[in-house]
């Protein structure tokens, strides 16, 4: 088996470069390359071999774990197309969505002191589950058409989305008593 | 580019002779040591037929040094009886404060870099005493099996970080055995049930000891294991339920306290015992009293005994929450859940967590017995003797790897159950114009500031070539290994200055320090963001601020009216006295606006300037890092 560690990741799993993938052949593939390369199958080898083992291993890792997230993927899509995110300094967002951001954040507010606050946050988490859900449709049309501006504005929104999504399940752990 | 040629398992090596492989189980109160044989793993006893080691070491003023049983049968002196020793593995001075340890040993943590216990045969530091344990378990195992061992599998707890694992390592290369893998006590659990022959599905292991609560999620598919998150409490096990039955005792005879340490830790010893009786009947006779005429008759039923045991269960319940929503797993899709630890022998315990499971949990492998198991089937595996098994266990890291940066901030680099071997690059830059050097802070923890994750390693990057602020490239480096051992480099980009180093700190977090980190990141969530984002502005200001002082001070006269001038300094006045009276976020931030704005056409003008400048002929580098600082300014007025 040939593994070329400069391959991006979607050639390193076999699937072509997309933002849909078959997740079964995700995993296999990661199944596969892990009990070729992992060091554990090289416990009893000389140490450059143990050493390559590793970062073979770790390479294959972080494959797995970009690929399997879907915003990851989208977010490796991006670079691989030279789109840069420019996370820092770019804060322009159409106002339509900063609005509904602010939805977003009063309702976390609300349920926090709302008499079941577990109940409001599960009703939050699905809305945000379902605008998650229309981000990555709209990332995945943009994707296929070559329209990068509009595939880069859709991670932006993406990744408040996804912000919001974990500030909501640290919350849920807060209230978890 | 990295081509490798790999052999289908199995065809590289020459077939060569069996070679022995064990596991050990190095635990706190007991330590076991399996092999697999005739294809099937067991527990291998000492000669007097034991089938566990206590983890206790005698050292005497003979220079004789006694294990275990012989160990602990032995009267001599106490302060040189060490137990317990694993709580102090890869822990340095600062962890010995108001712990157990500190009030039966005595300590040297003076002459060395880590504290060692003061015995009759001299200093001894918790790795000596682990190496001693193992000494002993290795010496049973080459016995039994008749020959030299070729390696060893050696568990830890999944929670035991860098410092830990590093410590036991070492213990194991002090005794003389060649480690194939540090393992994970509950991914050795669910391997010792061969669940990685079926179909495939997702495991919790629940291990409740004396003193410890784990929780891990598994996913095993085609034979790999992945560690999909894991939880616990440092502070709850079995030893809450005998505490809970003294003190029902106590309440039953009508008194408060107990006279004398002996009384004590006999009234304890007896509390064991009913809870143990307990196990198999419906009730159980109580006879006891506190040799000082009070007395105490009566009978203990199981459903009493449940209402003792049942704030101990709740409790554990809370991490079980916790490790689903981590690994994203509803409780239906867990296909199997494996008891580990004396203390899911109670039945309550057995009862609430299939309850909460919704299903039935594997007790069919002794649960003192099921870590050490798993563990000689790994090594089996790992020592070449079964060329063709599938059996891979990818494992996580336990708390999240980071580095500090402006502000006390942590910048998280490795989240924590991130599937490891794993390297994962971040880059920084230069804070300074003109700076040379770049100190790295490695911390490990959940929280966001700097202050309240527990420190590393801390070491510096020098010899960066000296450029504006923003220019050099510091590319940082995290590798951690299959074992869990963090090693960190950092390399400038344009030069190519490197500098690293192997996360070796002398001490490492204290199991109650890991579980308090995890409550409180929890706890502090929200006030962390908060306390971030004022941190964060705060380290914007100043920036601003440096920047347009900076700037000023080269060429401000050049470029302002001295009105113009005037405005801009009334500017900086603002922000600054609104930073030091310790306004908020959004005050600061106002500010920091309100001086880009106003040196928002001086910043153009400078910028054209400097463009001219380039225009007349500089090198392209120079160029690329005016216009890049040019842009940086003038961007910073739209944040």
């Amino acid at each position: 088996m040939q593994v070329d560690l400069s391959s991006n990741f979607f050639e390193l799993f076999d699937l072509p470069v997309q933002f849909v993938i078959d997740e079964p052949t995700l995993i296999t593939r990661f199944q596969d390359l892990q009990k070729q390369l992992h060091p554990d199958r090289f416990a009893a080898k000389p140490a450059a071999e143990r050493r390559w083992s590793m970062q073979a291993a770790s390479y294959v890792n972080e494959g797995y774990q970009t690929l399997k997230s879907d915003l990851q993927r989208a977010i490796y899509l991006l670079k691989l197309n030279d789109v840069s995110l420019d996370e820092e300094t770019d804060t322009q967002m159409s106002p339509m969505f900063l609005m509904e951001q602010m939805e977003y954040r009063e309702a976390l507010e609300a349920a926090e002191s709302a008499a079941d606050p577990l109940g409001k946050l599960d009703a939050v988490r699905k809305q945000l589950k379902a605008g998650i859900h229309e981000q990555s449709q709209a990332f995945d049309q943009a994707s296929n058409t070559g329209n990068w501006d509009e595939a880069r504005t859709t991670v932006r929104q993406w990744q408040f989305l996804d912000k919001l999504a974990r500030e909501v399940k640290s919350m849920e752990e807060r209230l978890d008593v | 580019m990295a081509l490798l040629q790999i052999a289908e398992p199995g065809q590289s090596d020459a077939p060569h002779q069996r070679r022995l492989a064990v596991g050990i189980d190095l635990g706190t109160t007991n330590s076991l040591v399996a092999a697999v044989r005739s294809g099937s793993a067991d527990v291998l006893s000492d000669q007097d037929g034991h089938r566990s080691v206590p983890s206790v070491v005698q050292y005497a003023s003979d220079g004789t040094t006694r294990v275990g049983q012989a160990a602990e049968s032995s009267s001599a002196d106490s302060r040189s009886t060490i137990r317990s020793a694993k709580r102090l593995m890869g822990k340095g001075a600062a962890d010995l404060t108001d712990s157990w340890l500190s009030k039966h040993y005595e300590f040297d943590v003076d002459s060395g870099s880590l504290p060692a216990f003061v015995t009759a045969a001299g200093n001894k530091t918790a790795i000596d005493v682990s190496a001693a344990i193992l000494q002993q378990l290795k010496q049973t195992a080459e016995e039994t099996l008749g020959g030299e061992l070729a390696g060893a599998v050696v568990t830890v707890p999944a929670y035991f970080d860098d410092a830990q694992r590093q410590a036991t390592k070492d213990a194991a290369s002090l005794a003389g055995l060649q480690v194939l893998r540090l393992l994970n006590e509950p991914t050795a659990a669910a391997v010792a049930y061969g669940l990685d022959n079926e179909e495939g599905g997702i495991v919790a292991i629940y291990d409740l000891g004396g003193g410890t609560f784990d929780i891990s999620l598994l996913k095993m598919q085609q034979g790999i294991f992945e560690v999909l998150a894991t939880a616990g409490n440092t502070s709850l096990g079995g030893d809450d339920i005998d505490n809970a039955l003294v003190q029902w005792l106590m309440d039953q005879a009508g008194i408060d306290s107990l006279a004398d340490p002996q009384l004590e830790s006999d009234t304890k010893a007896y509390a064991r015992d009913l809870k143990e009786a307990l196990s198999a009947a419906a009730s159980v006779s109580v006879e006891w009293d506190d040799r000082a005429g009070h007395e105490l008759r009566t009978e203990l039923t199981r459903e009493a005994f449940d209402e003792l045991v049942m704030p101990l269960v709740s409790a554990t319940l809370k991490p079980c929450r916790q490790v689903l929503r981590d690994a994203d797993v509803e409780r239906d899709q867990v296909t199997a859940v494996v008891m580990v630890g004396g203390s899911t022998r109670v039945p309550l315990v057995r009862d609430q967590v299939s309850e909460f499971f919704g299903q039935p949990v594997l007790t069919s492998i002794d649960p003192d017995e099921v870590v050490a198991i798993g563990a000689a089937i790994q090594a089996d595996v790992l020592v070449g003797n079964k060329p063709d098994s599938d059996l891979l266990l990818l494992d996580v890291t336990p708390l999240s790897l980071g580095l500090e940066i402006m502000g006390g901030l942590v910048e998280k680099v490795i989240p924590r159950n991130t599937t490891i071997p794993i390297a994962r690059g971040q880059e920084f830059t230069t804070y300074k114009d003109g700076q040379t050097a770049m100190a790295l802070h490695v911390v490990q923890g959940e929280r966001e500031l700097v202050d309240d994750c527990r420190s590393l390693a801390r070491f510096e990057l020098k010899g960066i070539p000296s450029r504006v602020a923003g220019a050099a490239r510091i590319q940082v480096l995290f590798q951690v290994d299959a074992d869990g051992l963090l090693t960190v480099s950092a390399l400038e980009r344009e030069s190519g200055v490197v500098a690293s180093v192997d996360v070796k700190p002398s001490y490492g977090l204290s199991d109650g320090e890991i579980e308090t980190m995890l409550r409180e990141s929890m706890d502090h969530a929200s006030e962390d963001m908060q306390k971030r984002a004022l941190q964060e502005q705060k380290v914007e200001a100043a920036r601003v601020l440096e920047a347009i002082e900076a700037a000023l001070q080269a060429d401000g006269d050049e470029h302002l009216k001295a009105e113009e001038r005037a405005v801009i300094d009334a500017h900086i006045a603002h922000l600054k006295s609104v930073v030091d009276n310790g306004a908020d976020r959004e005050v600061i931030k106002q500010a920091v606006q309100a001086l880009e704005q106003g040196s928002a056409e001086y910043v153009e003008r400078r910028m054209n300037a400097s463009v001219r400048q380039m225009m007349s002929g500089q090198g392209l580098d120079e160029i690329d890092s005016a216009v890049g600082k040019a842009k940086h300014e003038a961007c910073s007025s739209d944040s």
